[in-house]
């Protein structure tokens, strides 16, 4: 309760600082827009059908680049866990190209997947696949030997042992791998929106930019993260549910 | 296998490599849209020479070497005040963990507006980046410090000066230095990445004026560098870390 209090009365003086800054005149008067013109380019930005269609070609783009990079990162995790000579030819460089900065490679991607949503999914593709397939392949590791101990005497096929076996027993990691890869997909598909694009939340925010619209771009950037945050806490509530049910 | 593995890992790669050049050259893959890898590994020398590879590396290093600085003079004394006040600590640890969590890059175009297109703005969207993990481990760190270090410092009556140089700082080093490693590998990838989007500054730009020049070889040849040089960076800095946690641990 004590711990509440001292967050809301912290949050309170962060929003009474912005406001005395806005009032203040010491910057451009709208670099720092006053937290009633940004309420309001909230209501607008909500309230405008653009907004929507926009945001359902982010989803698009962002679910199929999860959907993707999930599962490849899923399979390599898996690969990687359960063979000891795979992880040691190639785990060290997807640990090497897991931190480098992967808008870099949208040039490329443009030119393999064209201007329009497949270089942005493959951005997010991309993004996704490394935390999923390093957390997956960590599980993989930490299974307990008897459970592989018995698929093995029940001469379970490698499909089985996939499906019976590691998915399962991963279940965990699996869902950590896709609460960090969720995130940096969200970053990847949005960047790449906002270099080059004709529609997405990327888009709109360089748009707003373009036409000085600063209350508008902060709406947006406030809604985008309010966005990644909410699917971020289901995934972690998911994931909580998830260790309530085993422990 | 410890010797085999690392080779087939590298072997592989190289298949790939002459894999991709016999497609291109039997036109399955177009090289408008994939250089012959022969022409990436000729581009290297010329991008290195003509691009001024080496000045943009030393500038996307100073640029990052600001951001840490900042990390260290700024995320250092507040992480000291968070750990010290109890209330505070209460009031702004979520926030902070919030901040960390916060997609900052996105917000790259607020930025510009508000420090102009210049240095300065990747600097402190890379200090921004950098700048929450960093707090948190070494509030995490001083929290951590032994009681029993706490009560030998207060029973020869230290300063919270000498205190926090003579205790707590030493002690929570190890974990101090996991933040700065963190908060100066967001800061990197921030920093490439931004100068990527805005076409400014070091080895980030240089991607992207590659790719508007159309010059293929070099677009790949550049990104190789960067990966290269981003691999070298986080591989160094987890050396340290390793080294620090043996000295210290």
């Amino acid at each position: 309760m004590a711990a509440a209090r001292a967050r809301l009365i912290a949050a309170l003086a962060i929003l009474a600082t912005w406001q005395a800054l806005a009032s203040s005149g010491l910057l451009f008067r709208d670099v720092v827009p006053s937290l009633w013109r940004i309420a309001a380019a909230l209501v607008l930005t909500l309230s405008s059908l653009d907004f929507y269609t926009n945001l359902g070609v982010t989803a698009e783009e962002f679910l199929v680049a999860v959907s993707l990079g999930g599962i490849a990162g899923a399979c390599a995790g898996l690969a990687l866990g359960a063979n000891r000579f795979l992880a040691a030819a190639y785990e060290r460089w997807v640990h090497y190209l897991a931190p480098v900065p992967k808008i870099i490679l949208f040039p490329a991607l443009l030119l393999a997947f064209g201007a329009g949503a497949g270089s942005k999914i493959a951005m997010g593709t991309i993004s996704c696949f490394f935390p999923v397939a390093i957390s997956v392949a960590s599980g993989v590791r930490d299974i307990r030997p008897v459970l592989l101990h018995v698929g093995q005497s029940f001469g379970a096929s490698a499909w089985q042992m996939a499906t019976k076996i590691y998915l399962p027993a991963v279940r965990e990691p699996l869902l950590n791998g896709l609460h960090l890869g969720f995130g940096v997909a969200a970053i990847g598909v949005l960047l790449a929106e906002t270099k080059l694009s004709k529609a997405g939340i990327g888009f709109l925010v360089m748009d707003a930019y373009r036409r000085f619209d600063m209350p508008g771009m902060y709406a947006l950037l406030i809604l985008v993260v309010m966005l990644v945050a909410a699917v971020n806490a289901a995934v972690a509530g998911l994931n909580r549910r998830q260790r309530q049910a085993r422990a | 296998m410890k010797l085999v593995a690392p080779v087939v890992g590298l072997a592989t790669l190289i298949a790939v490599g002459i894999a991709l050049q016999g497609l291109i050259a039997a036109d399955v893959i177009s090289r408008y849209v994939v250089p012959p890898p022969s022409d990436v590994l000729a581009a290297f020398g010329r991008i290195i020479v003509e691009e001024h590879v080496p000045a943009r590396f030393l500038l996307t290093s100073i640029e990052t070497f600001a951001a840490g600085l900042l990390i260290l003079l700024i995320g250092l004394p507040l992480a000291f005040w968070l750990y010290q006040s109890r209330p505070m600590r209460r009031a702004f640890e979520p926030w902070v963990a919030a901040w960390a969590a916060a997609p900052l890059v996105l917000a790259y175009p607020l930025f510009l507006v508000l420090f102009g297109r210049s240095s300065v703005t990747i600097v402190i969207l890379g200090f921004a980046a950098g700048c929450a993990p960093m707090i948190l481990k070494t509030v995490e760190g001083l929290a951590a410090t032994r009681s029993v270090l706490i009560d030998v410092g207060r029973s020869l009556r230290l300063t919270q000066g000498q205190m926090f140089r003579k205790i707590l700082f030493p002690a929570a080093m190890p974990t101090i230095f996991t933040g700065l490693r963190l908060g100066l590998t967001f800061s990197l990838i921030n920093i490439v990445g931004v100068e990527f989007l805005i076409n400014l500054g070091g080895l980030g730009q240089l991607i992207n004026e590659l790719a508007e020049r159309y010059d293929l070889p070099g677009t790949y040849a550049a990104i190789w560098f960067v990966v290269l040089a981003s691999m070298l960076f986080f591989v160094c800095m987890e050396q340290i870390e390793r080294w620090l946690l043996r000295v210290h641990g």
